[in-house]
């Protein structure tokens, strides 16, 4: 499998090719069609309640799609669980409320998937841990309890939690709306620094200023679909669609 | 690279397999080889149990009759329940009186409708009335002596309404006691709050059928000699006393949910640690913990039936005592059921309300 | 020159508005009419016992009883004390409650989890459960099975009987008693090394998995080790148990043990019952953990095993836990009500028939209340101390 993959969608870090989702009978999202290729950085915008969130929830498989094709590194999301743990393996992900583990230490919730999943020895998980954790600027807080750092801190702590499962993709679910204005700068730096280097992201924020500075493609979504798809150059100097400029009018206001 | 969608997509119906009666049996019944298992012993289970209950206690029991020959078929001999019915409402009350208690139970209901109805002005007044002026009335009405109604002793009381005589004022008269002692907990006075904790934790420590001895044989040795007494008053005490330390606790939740903020703001306009209390923290801490309240009192009357055991003839005792009456030997399930039966309704509805309450204080504070 | 003044220090009110003092002054009162209330009543109390012929003091404790107990778990008859009926009592307690938390406890559980199942039938009928056995009293529900359901069992000699080893009938459930032979002291020894032995294989488990990442199957290997070394040293010391198998001689069954009906109906009842508040306490408690942390720790690769071991069963005990001691002791405290169908537990031997023989009641009931008392307190002070240790670390 992973012979495939190598050959065939090396350039394709996810594809979504038809994807429908309902929740009962409401319609959520319809007719998704997204590539995404290794190293590219794809900011996700729109109303809420457009099904952002929920459509890149479906490329981890937290929920679940009725209709089309999901295709993550080459390996189809289906009800397998062999495929489901593989792609979980291999893509990350930051949630808005952090949903660090409140009971584990700084340090421990960066080993725990090292070691129960790759089953890395402790020594090892911990190095590797330190190093992501140096990455994103607070070494010195791994014997703390989440409990006890700031939000800024808790997400930086939730990046570098995800990283230390050597992802090849990173999915951010509006990973600054909960913080206060003040810490919303340290998490962009760690965010801008991981796309700098590399790392495939799909992200669905409010900081234009960030999609701006480090997005190679921006998609605004309403209603379940995908309305417009362009280089943040062109699509924040040039919306084409009518949706698009009501929305952008409204964010940008401020 | 622009994508652009020109017209909105239509929404479409989700696959048959997802939705309508295939797709939640599906999600919620067989979603995978475990939980389709599960689905048929639960419905072998169910088959084997629910069944021939129904069938026992509706479609074969007897309904009508005047004594257990009418009970022949055998189902369930509601006949039993239905001969006895008044007993178990009104314990051994004389039958000439017993629309006192009817007309009690009526009064109650028509005071407590108001209480519901959203728009009502007056619904402190009321509340005020039906906590502490009505138990009076209730008190003359049941048991006379006055007003030209004919005496009742506390020994005829029974059944039913002696399950909700001992609720009520159960929780009417361990309210107040109970708010002293919460205050009294918290009290900055040493003596005072070491009062309070021993007299809450004695009362949380023991069970109640020890405080029900106590009450009914200590009780009698306190007082100087040749005082008469009562022996529902002394369960009556007894009960007080017991309800009142978990009550204490109730409210001491309450207030210890009351922001600091209050407390100051009070203390800052200049009012007196009793009316700051009153007028201030405690109406709120009251209002937060009335799910909690409601609790205590499903809890007291769950526990009434205790009084069986020192001899007083509750709901349960009345059923228990007719159960061994030779005339109606071997009825006893049906007996119990009923008395199962009333109970649950009472103290499910009320675990309703509390709940419902809850979810509406939840969303107001 | 620096000067100790008193006019820097704010003035004191005379003493009947200082609120210090007036505080002082409304302790002593207090402390005064508690005094005065208790001394009325003890004179009270004297008074009406001296009239009425009954002693005081402990020294009833040393007196025959008189009287036989139904079911003791020490040697008594009738020739042993009144103390001795206050320790068969407690012991009688103790049983039940300990036998009741263990049977609430499993039922609980299971309850609880399948609440919470997304099969909606079994959630279903766990709810009902739930909802039926919380809302009806406890002594009915005693009342219910020593009354109507026991006695629907067979006479003795038609008794329910499996392999002629086990007998059920409307006298009680009859099992095989074991006779232990002196040699059986090995298996015991057996058992004791395989504790030691797993304790040391699952510290050997968890260094090896922190040297090297492997995981090792602890449980399956702890089980075979528990079963399998006892069992090796019964085998070889000649297998060193017998069995008193329960005989039907006459109307009655003779030998093996027997759990009366009185101990069976209380044991259902309040097991039945507290599973229902405990199977509530874990739904809650499983519900209480956010599921943004299930998430999380999908998203980070592990299964829902795992992720049920690591990350929800431990945030959800510490909801748990507090609130299962807490009808832990209630249980204890409930099955008090064995006196309502002669089960003869410390109430109703201690309290019941010993206080109506001696007619001293104060004692009596003292001694009672402290012994429910000290199990609340040991409770408490253990919740206390559990809490205070799992507190999550916080700013």
């Amino acid at each position: 499998m992973t012979e495939d993959f190598a050959q065939t969608n090396e350039k394709l870090a996810v594809e979504i090719i038809g994807m429908h989702k309902w929740y009962g009978e409401f319609h959520v999202l319809k007719n998704i069609n997204l590539e995404v290729r290794r190293g590219e950085r794809i900011v996700v915008c729109g109303p809420s309640g457009s099904g952002k969130s929920t459509m890149i929830r479906c490329i981890n498989r937290l929920e679940e799609h009725q209709r089309g094709k999901i295709i993550v590194d080459g390996i189809e999301l289906t009800n397998d669980i062999k495929n489901i743990d593989q792609i979980r393996r291999e893509v990350g992900m930051c949630f808005q409320h952090f949903n660090l583990f409140p009971h584990l230490t700084v340090l421990e919730n960066c080993c725990l998937a090292p070691i129960w999943v790759r089953k890395m020895p402790r020594k090892e998980a911990e190095e590797v841990a330190m190093k992501y954790l140096e990455r994103v600027k607070i070494p010195d807080q791994a014997s703390k309890y989440p409990g006890q750092l700031s939000g800024g801190q808790q997400q930086r702590v939730a990046i570098a939690r995800s990283l230390c499962m050597n992802p090849r993709i990173m999915l951010f679910d509006e990973p600054t709306s909960a913080l206060d204005p003040e810490m919303i700068k340290e998490v962009l730096d760690v965010m801008v620094e991981l796309a700098e280097s590399g790392m495939t992201m799909l992200c669905v924020t409010h900081e234009m200023g960030f999609a701006k500075t480090v997005a190679d493609s921006v998609i605004f979504m309403d209603g379940g679909e995908i309305i417009e798809s362009n280089k943040p150059e062109e699509f924040f100097s040039n919306p084409q669609h009518e949706r698009t400029q009501l929305f952008l009018s409204q964010i940008l206001q401020h | 690279m622009a994508v652009i969608q020109h017209s909105p997509h239509e929404d479409l119906p989700p696959p048959v397999s997802q939705t309508g009666i295939i797709g939640w049996l599906r999600q919620n019944l067989f979603s995978n080889w475990l939980n389709s298992l599960l689905t048929l012993l639960a419905i072998f289970i169910l088959w084997k149990t629910v069944v021939p209950l129904v069938e026992w206690a509706f479609i074969k029991a007897d309904w009508v009759g005047t004594s257990r020959d009418d009970c022949d078929s055998g189902g369930a001999c509601w006949v039993f329940v239905s001969v006895r019915f008044k007993q178990f409402m009104y314990g051994l009350y004389p039958e000439a009186e017993q629309w006192r208690i009817n007309l009690m139970a009526i009064m109650f209901v028509l005071l407590m409708i108001p209480m519901f109805i959203k728009s009502f002005p007056w619904k402190k007044w009321l509340g005020m009335f039906i906590l502490f002026g009505f138990p009076i009335v209730g008190f003359y009405l049941l048991s006379g002596g006055a007003f030209g109604l004919e005496h009742v002793e506390t020994s005829l009381w029974g059944g039913l309404t002696l399950t909700l005589v001992l609720s009520a004022v159960g929780i009417v008269a361990a309210l107040p006691l109970g708010i002293l002692l919460a205050l009294g907990r918290r009290s900055e006075m040493p003596i005072v709050r070491a009062l309070s904790v021993a007299f809450i934790e004695l009362w949380r420590g023991v069970p109640l059928i020890t405080v029900l001895f106590m009450a009914s044989v200590m009780l009698p040795l306190f007082l100087p000699e040749g005082t008469q007494f009562d022996k529902l008053l002394r369960a009556l005490i007894g009960i007080v006393m017991f309800q009142s330390a978990y009550m204490a606790e109730v409210v001491r939740g309450g207030l210890q949910a009351i922001p600091k903020g209050q407390y100051e703001a009070a203390e800052a306009l200049g009012l007196s640690y009793w009316k700051s209390m009153g007028l201030i923290i405690l109406p709120q801490a009251l209002k937060l913990v009335i799910p909690g309240i409601v609790n205590t009192f499903i809890a007291l009357f769950k526990d009434t039936t205790l009084v069986l055991i020192i001899g007083l003839f509750d709901l349960l005792a009345m059923i228990q005592s007719a159960t061994q009456d030779t005339k109606w030997l071997g009825f006893s399930i049906e007996g119990y059921v009923f008395a199962a039966v009333t109970f649950w309704i009472f103290c499910f509805g009320m675990s309703r309300y509390s709940q419902a309450l809850e979810r509406k204080l939840h969303t107001g504070h | 020159m620096p000067m100790d003044n008193q006019d820097d220090m704010p003035s004191r009110p005379p003493f009947w508005n200082d609120p210090d003092k007036r505080a002082l002054i409304f302790q002593v009162l207090v402390l005064a009419a508690v005094f005065a209330f208790f001394a009325y009543i003890f004179s009270n109390t004297l008074h009406n016992l001296e009239k009425r012929g009954i002693s005081t003091g402990f020294d009833f404790l040393n007196n025959e009883a008189g009287f036989g107990i139904l079911m003791s778990l020490i040697p008594y008859d009738e020739t042993y004390t009144f103390g001795r009926t206050f320790l068969v009592g407690l012991l009688n307690t103790i049983l039940v409650s300990f036998l009741g938390i263990i049977l609430a406890t499993i039922i609980g559980f299971i309850i609880g989890i399948a609440r919470l199942s997304n099969n909606w039938l079994v959630a279903k009928i766990a709810a009902v459960y739930i909802e039926t056995f919380r809302n009806i009293p406890l002594l009915l529900q005693i009342l219910f099975w020593y009354f109507a359901m026991l006695p629907l069992l067979p006479h003795p000699r038609q008794s329910v009987n499996f392999g002629d080893a086990f007998f059920l009938n409307s006298r009680g459930f009859y099992m095989p008693a074991p006779v232990f032979e002196s040699p059986f002291l090995w298996v015991l020894a057996a058992m004791i090394i395989a504790i030691i032995a797993v304790v040391v294989l699952v510290r050997w488990a968890h260094k090896r998995q922190a040297q090297t990442g492997q995981q090792f199957h602890t449980i399956w290997v702890s089980l075979a080790i528990l079963v399998v070394l006892p069992l090796i040293a019964y085998i070889a010391t000649g297998m060193p148990l017998s069995w008193n198998l329960p005989e039907l001689k006459g109307f009655n069954f003779r030998g093996g043990m027997t759990i009366i009906p009185e101990l069976a109906a209380l044991l259902l009842a309040l097991s039945i019952y507290t599973a229902a508040f405990i199977a509530e306490i874990v739904r809650s408690g499983i519900q209480a953990v956010s599921h943004g942390q299930t998430e999380a720790a999908y998203s980070l690769g592990l299964r829902p095993g795992k992720t049920l071991q690591l990350v929800v069963i431990p945030q959800a005990m510490r909801v748990i836990i507090p609130q299962l001691t807490s009808q832990y002791l209630n249980l204890t405290k409930n099955s008090s009500l064995a006196a309502a169908v002669g089960y003869p537990d410390l109430v109703a031997v201690f309290a019941g028939t010993t206080l109506n023989q001696t007619g001293q009641a104060v004692e009596i009931i003292f001694m009672t209340m402290m012994v429910y008392l000290t199990i609340s307190l040991l409770i408490s002070l253990f919740m206390n101390w559990y809490n205070k240790k799992m507190a999550l670390v916080e700013r």
